[in-house]
């Protein structure tokens, strides 16, 4: 019941969004896609989904081809695209029984499924889907994407433009709904979010750069990884770039993140040169990789 | 069961449909006031009558014979006698800035000429930057000269030495079906049909499109609901409003304009869904091939204004060119405008306008075939 893409290439005129991309996601997996806008994301999600057809390649979703089984995937999958796509002039509960309604269900059928989410927006169920909160109006895409008890669920940066803390819930749902044996394929450019998922694929420009388990990603960073702050952040990041051991370094956070191109490299070299820059409350610490990390790694 | 989930299915889309337009705050006014206004302008300001002619003329001659042709215009009611000009060249200015329509020029010894030689020319002007009216101006002018003319000869005839009777032939048109020639019996019937078509046309192509513009349509493409399903349930809302849309007009033209209502009410409602059947594979069609409201709208006008304006509501399709006249048989409004006319005013029955439901009916199949075949559920 997992998905499985070989080899699959899609151009639009001259845009290449997916180069030969092949992956397999287990049934009852939390798969990632992680990548930047233009990653080709939503390209794969759209062939997946059976909205598109691919170039080359094939590709199948719970065991059926995604362009022949087409009609077999539309019953089993659950799909909730990246923009907000419900009929913002329909209430809440207008919606779910819309969909739940060309799914050939009704809602008290398969309520004990969407039962977590839609406690929370049930005081709202009046409410037309145009004037909820941007995290009440995931949870509702969510519960309509769920109505018809999917096998396989998409969901296509279902936390971007949503704040931080119904981030946060918005992952413990999918969690939970992970252990009700529903495979899910989940994108987002939030790299924090990557941890979360049982493996992840790191995206950008049609390819992806590493499959692997988060912290195998983690583990796998070749280099000792250094966070930087002096009081003068911009000077900082000039003066790092032209530093001649400098392998790369970006800001992250409040911090520099600095790697040199020396194995043995250490703090006290860095805080030399800064020192000889001229540089005040200088701060040098080694510190632990983060998919971020490797993605900029990867993507260099 | 199965087919019971399916109907469940369609009736759902279209419950949902309707809960839609009416929570469009639009949508009201537009069903009951647009009908309203639309027929109380058209029906009383789309006259072809052509009225208040502003007529001047130059008397050279001054006369009693001259005076009494001023007379015979100044008592029609279609002209109103305005200026005497001293001179032509003042008169050509004043037709130049619209001061006046028609300039009749009475010569010099027009009295002396038609008494001794029995015959006299006069010089009539006329604007005609609106070629429709110039026409009718000019048959006007030709009738009150004829009379003016019988009425001298008779006059003269009777003086002079010859006592023969005199032939005169009149003619007394009956205008059958509208018999005080009434613009507004014949015009509302056509304003009906545009405004049926309008709101039908526009609201049905622009409703799927949007769901493209909000992004629900993808959202619909990835469920297992059928094509025939969605698009059922999409226009048969907008069917059952163009019928409300058509009920509202025709109580406004029984009330309003006292229209006469001759014909089957039932055969005028029969045909009119076959017709709006059309209207709205037409909708559908465009809104496959389109991804915005403003595109769709813009394609929609321009086969609205083509399609009205040559369906022989504002102008004759006799007087059209002959490649003109065979273009309208492919324009569903025309028809449409025949059968309400017809069997409005004429109380045309089934045997009468089956021809034009035939078409209507071959123009419903194909139209609509083409918009499901064009619609894809997959991009």
């Amino acid at each position: 019941m997992g998905i499985s893409v070989k080899h699959i290439s899609k151009s639009y005129d001259k845009v290449r969004a997916l180069d030969d991309i092949s992956f397999e996601v287990k049934p009852g997996e939390l798969f990632g896609l992680i990548g930047p806008d233009g990653a080709g994301k939503t390209t794969l999600f759209r062939i997946l989904t059976t909205l598109l057809i691919a170039d080359k390649g094939e590709a199948t979703v719970a065991g059926y081809d995604v362009v022949n089984d087409y009609k077999a995937i539309r019953n089993l999958v659950g799909y909730m695209p990246g923009r907000f796509s419900l009929y913002q002039d329909l209430t809440v509960e207008e919606n779910l029984n819309f969909f739940a309604t060309i799914f050939g269900t009704t809602i008290e059928e398969n309520y004990d499924l969407i039962k977590d989410i839609y406690v929370q927006i049930e005081p709202f169920k009046n409410r037309r889907a145009g004037k909820l909160s941007g995290g009440m109006k995931q949870k509702l895409a969510l519960s309509c994407a769920l109505i018809h008890k999917p096998k396989v669920l998409f969901l296509d940066e279902p936390t971007t433009g949503v704040d931080p803390v119904s981030r946060k819930e918005f992952w413990e749902i999918l969690k939970r709904l992970q252990q009700k044996d529903i495979t899910i394929l989940v994108s987002t450019p939030y790299m924090d979010e990557a941890a979360l998922c049982d493996r992840i694929a790191l995206m950008t420009g049609g390819q992806i750069l590493q499959l692997s388990a988060p912290e195998a990603i983690i583990a796998s960073f070749p280099k000792k990884i250094f966070k930087v702050r002096t009081a003068e952040t911009y000077r900082l990041i000039q003066d790092l770039k032209v530093f001649t051991q400098t392998h790369s370094a970006y800001p992250f956070g409040e911090y520099m993140h600095f790697t040199s191109m020396e194995s043995d490299f250490k703090a006290e070299d860095l805080i030399r040169y800064l020192k000889g820059k001229k540089h005040k409350n200088i701060e040098v610490l080694e510190t632990e990789p983060t998919i971020e990390d490797s993605f900029m790694e990867l993507s260099k | 069961m199965i087919l019971e989930l399916k109907m469940n299915t369609i009736r759902y889309i279209i419950q949902k449909e309707f809960k839609q337009i009416f929570r469009n705050k639009a949508m009201l006014p537009i069903i009951f006031v647009l009908p309203l206004i639309q027929l109380a302008i058209l029906a009383n300001a789309a006259t072809f009558e052509v009225k208040n002619i502003k007529f001047g003329y130059i008397d050279n001659d001054k006369t009693s014979l001259s005076r009494e042709l001023i007379e015979k215009f100044n008592a029609s009611t279609y002209f109103n006698v305005l200026t005497d000009f001293p001179s032509h060249i003042i008169a050509d200015a004043d037709m130049l800035e619209g001061q006046v329509d028609v300039v009749l020029e009475i010569p010099l010894h027009f009295e002396r000429n038609l008494l001794k030689e029995k015959k006299t020319d006069l010089s009539v002007r006329i604007n005609a930057i609106d070629g429709a009216a110039a026409g009718v101006e000019n048959v006007y002018v030709n009738r009150i000269v004829q009379q003016f003319n019988q009425k001298v000869r008779t006059e003269l005839l009777l003086v002079g030495e010859n006592i023969n009777k005199l032939q005169n032939i009149a003619t007394i048109p009956s205008f059958w079906y509208n018999e005080t020639l009434n613009y507004k019996t014949f015009m509302v019937p056509g304003i009906l049909v545009l405004l049926v078509t309008m709101i039908t046309l526009f609201l049905s192509g622009m409703n799927i499109v949007r769901e493209k513009e909000i992004g629900t349509l993808e959202q619909i493409n990835v469920t297992p609901i059928k094509k025939y399903q969605f698009i059922i349930g999409k226009l048969f809302p907008f069917l059952i409003l163009g019928l409300v849309l058509l009920t509202v007009g025709l109580i406004i033209a029984k009330l309003l304009f006292d229209i006469p209502i001759v014909g089957s009410i039932l055969l005028m409602y029969g045909y009119s869904i076959i017709y709006i059947l059309v209207i709205l594979g037409m909708g559908l069609f465009i809104s496959n091939f389109t991804d915005t409201q403003q595109q769709a709208m813009f394609i929609a006008w321009f086969f609205m204004v083509i399609f009205i304006l040559m369906s022989g509501l504002f102008t004759p399709i006799e007087s059209m060119p002959n490649w003109a006249q065979v273009l309208t048989e492919f324009n569903p409004i025309k028809y449409y405008v025949q059968v309400m006319r017809m069997v409005m005013l004429k109380g045309a029955g089934f045997s009468d306008i089956y021809q034009q439901l035939l078409k209507t009916l071959a123009y419903a199949l194909i139209m609509n075939a083409l918009a499901v075949y064009s619609y894809k559920k997959v991009t």
